[in-house]
């Protein structure tokens, strides 16, 4: 099972490598990791904080909308694609599982996007150390985020397969990818927002409303991040949410995502006539 | 029988409205070649897909070496080419044949030797975007060799080969044959088919409507063969008249006779001494078997 996962695997990396996707992400992430630490260096007196503090704040709320986007990017096709172009019934006419199939790809596209959030964060991070200066505080936040980041992609590389298998159709599946995208990142917390302002600090925004908050996977890397750190925290200002909830909450929602979603995955795939 | 390596007994699909299988039977034992036709849409890929567990049958059932289709040891030991095949256009034909090696469980120092098998030695590190649909074909050839199969599927293989390489698949064809493969080729070149199969089976919307060697079937069929008869001199209007047979250009008489009637129909010819300079033998062929069968006649 490993060696049919990690055969797989192997042949995504190739492609991953092969198509410039690996290289198009790095170089996104380092972009707009440096810009953002750059530009956000002028505020860092007034707050008291260093500047990879500032930096950290910054690219985490980068990271919400990005590491979502690359990893939406990279599954939609993976498996609706494959089956339009024919290739899926003959790679499931050999003796390997769709389980197996969808593990090798989630791991060839794992290591991709981890390796350009390392590159891209790490940069970053290299670069205010270096004009800024740090402290082991900033330095556990710079770990944090690259490992939520990870997570955070994973979760959507997931609910990607999922909706790949899903639609059917590459062009169904990008379109599905665009809206799950706009749902999760976007309109979830436009919807938090507005229902709050309507209870106007009632029992839903006490009680109902950090829950539902930490069940999105993107906001949960959000109020991990911020939890975990008091400098990140206070150079948000989105403290409130994250002091209403236990510290697990975040963690975990984050980390059973990925695992949802390849389940769905697997659901809908193992429905998908090729 | 007991050593069959598919057996498909009562097969039926129905998609929507549409019959796609019904009521199908067949066996394939080891080193048979099987030609599978029929019109298009008939079922012939579908069938092929429910063998693979690909796609699920409404009725009946299908064992591959004893297996269930889509089980761990059925897809080991049946190899397939899709009819329209597609590989990853960035990846090498090296690379992608490793792939299926691996997943095979077939020693990868091998695949060197089926690219050179499938005369894509000197392509296999170029990346398959670049390849012809000649060149894509024989890649998907080149993996069903792979492992050594028990059951090969091979969806219309010659589509896209040129006259040479069509001929190479069919000498491929036989050698995997001799090995004890069983192969099911569904195809519409009904020439090659006829001359390089043990056996036809014919799908007609969805039903079996023919299932045996193409001696049998062209029993059953009843359909004439005919004999050529080129006159001596003026002869010809005579062996017409003697005959009854039509003339056709001039110096020759086309006479029709069943598959029974043929010897005593030579005697008489041949009796007729210095009249006859020649005789041509047309027996059906598989396409006038084909036509025969697949516009139902021959139910
Ligand atoms: N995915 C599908 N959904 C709905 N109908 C399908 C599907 N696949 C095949 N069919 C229908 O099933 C019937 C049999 O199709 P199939 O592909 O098996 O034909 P075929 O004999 O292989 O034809 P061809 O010679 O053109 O390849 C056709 O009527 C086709 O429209
Ligand atoms: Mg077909």
């Amino acid at each position: 099972m490993i060696r049919r996962i990690l055969a797989i695997a192997r042949i995504e990396a190739t492609i991953t490598r092969r198509n410039r996707w690996l290289l198009m992400a790095t170089v996104i992430m380092v972009l707009f990791a440096v810009a953002l630490t750059l530009a956000g260096s002028a505020p860092t007196g007034s707050l008291g904080v260093n500047m990879l503090t500032v930096s950290v704040a910054s690219m985490t709320t980068l990271s919400v909308y990005l590491a979502p986007l690359l990893a939406l990017m990279m599954a939609f096709d993976s498996i609706a694609g494959e089956a339009e172009r024919g290739g899926l019934g003959l790679l499931l006419s050999y003796p390997v599982s769709r389980a197996e199939i969808l593990l090798g790809k989630f791991l060839a596209h794992l290591t991709a996007l981890g390796f350009a959030m390392t590159i891209g964060f790490g940069t970053a991070g290299a670069l205010a150390a270096f004009f800024g200066g740090v402290d082991a505080a900033s330095l556990i936040a710079l770990l944090r985020l690259v490992l939520t980041s990870i997570l955070l992609g994973a979760a959507f590389l997931a609910l990607g397969y999922m909706l790949s298998a899903l639609a059917g159709s590459a062009t169904g599946a990008a379109g599905l990818s665009a809206g799950l995208w706009l749902v999760f990142v976007v309109l979830y917390d436009l919807g938090l927002l507005g229902a709050v302002v309507f209870d106007a600090g009632g029992w839903f925004t006490q009680q109902v409303f950090p829950w539902l908050m930490a069940a999105n996977p993107a906001d949960a890397f959000r109020l991990w991040n911020i939890a975990a750190s008091d400098g990140v925290a206070m150079a948000t200002g989105l403290g409130g949410a994250a002091a209403a909830l236990p510290a697990w909450v975040a963690p975990v929602s984050l980390s059973v995502w990925p695992a949802l979603g390849l389940l769905l995955a697997r659901r809908f795939f193992a429905r998908l006539e090729p | 029988m007991a050593d069959s390596i598919l057996s498909i007994e009562n097969a039926g699909k129905s998609r929507g409205a549409l019959r796609v299988l019904d009521d199908v039977s067949l066996r394939a034992e080891p080193g048979q070649r099987i030609a599978l036709l029929g019109h298009n849409g008939a079922g012939k890929s579908t069938l092929m897909k429910a063998v693979l567990g690909l796609t699920t049958l409404d009725d009946g059932a299908i064992t591959i070496d004893g297996a269930r289709p889509g089980s761990a040891h059925a897809r080991t030991v049946t190899a397939y080419l899709p009819e329209a095949v597609a590989f990853h256009k960035s990846l090498t034909g090296r690379e992608q044949l490793t792939l299926f090696a691996r997943l095979a469980d077939c020693p990868v120092a091998q695949v060197a030797g089926y690219l050179n098998r499938v005369g894509l030695a000197g392509a296999a590190d170029r990346r398959i975007g670049t390849y012809s649909k000649g060149m894509r074909q024989r890649l998907g050839l080149a993996q069903v060799l792979l492992g050594r199969p028990k059951l090969a599927l091979l969806d219309e293989p010659t589509s896209g080969l040129d006259p040479i390489s069509r001929h190479e698949l069919y000498a491929i064809i036989d050698e995997m044959a001799d090995h004890g493969t069983a192969v099911v080729i569904a195809s519409h070149t009904l020439t090659e088919v006829e001359a390089r199969t043990d056996r036809i089976a014919i799908l007609r919307d969805g039903r079996l409507v023919a299932d045996d060697t193409l001696a049998n079937l062209s029993l059953r069929a009843g359909l004439p063969t005919r004999l050529r008869v080129r006159a001596h001199a003026d002869a010809a209007d005579r062996i017409a008249s003697e005959t009854g047979g039509t003339r056709v250009n001039g110096v020759s008489v086309d006479l029709l006779c069943t598959p029974d009637r043929k010897m005593a129909e030579l005697r008489r010819l041949s009796a007729m001494g210095e009249a006859v300079a020649d005789i041509e033998m047309h027996p059906p062929r598989l396409e006038d078997l084909y036509r025969h069968y697949s516009k139902g006649d021959g139910q």
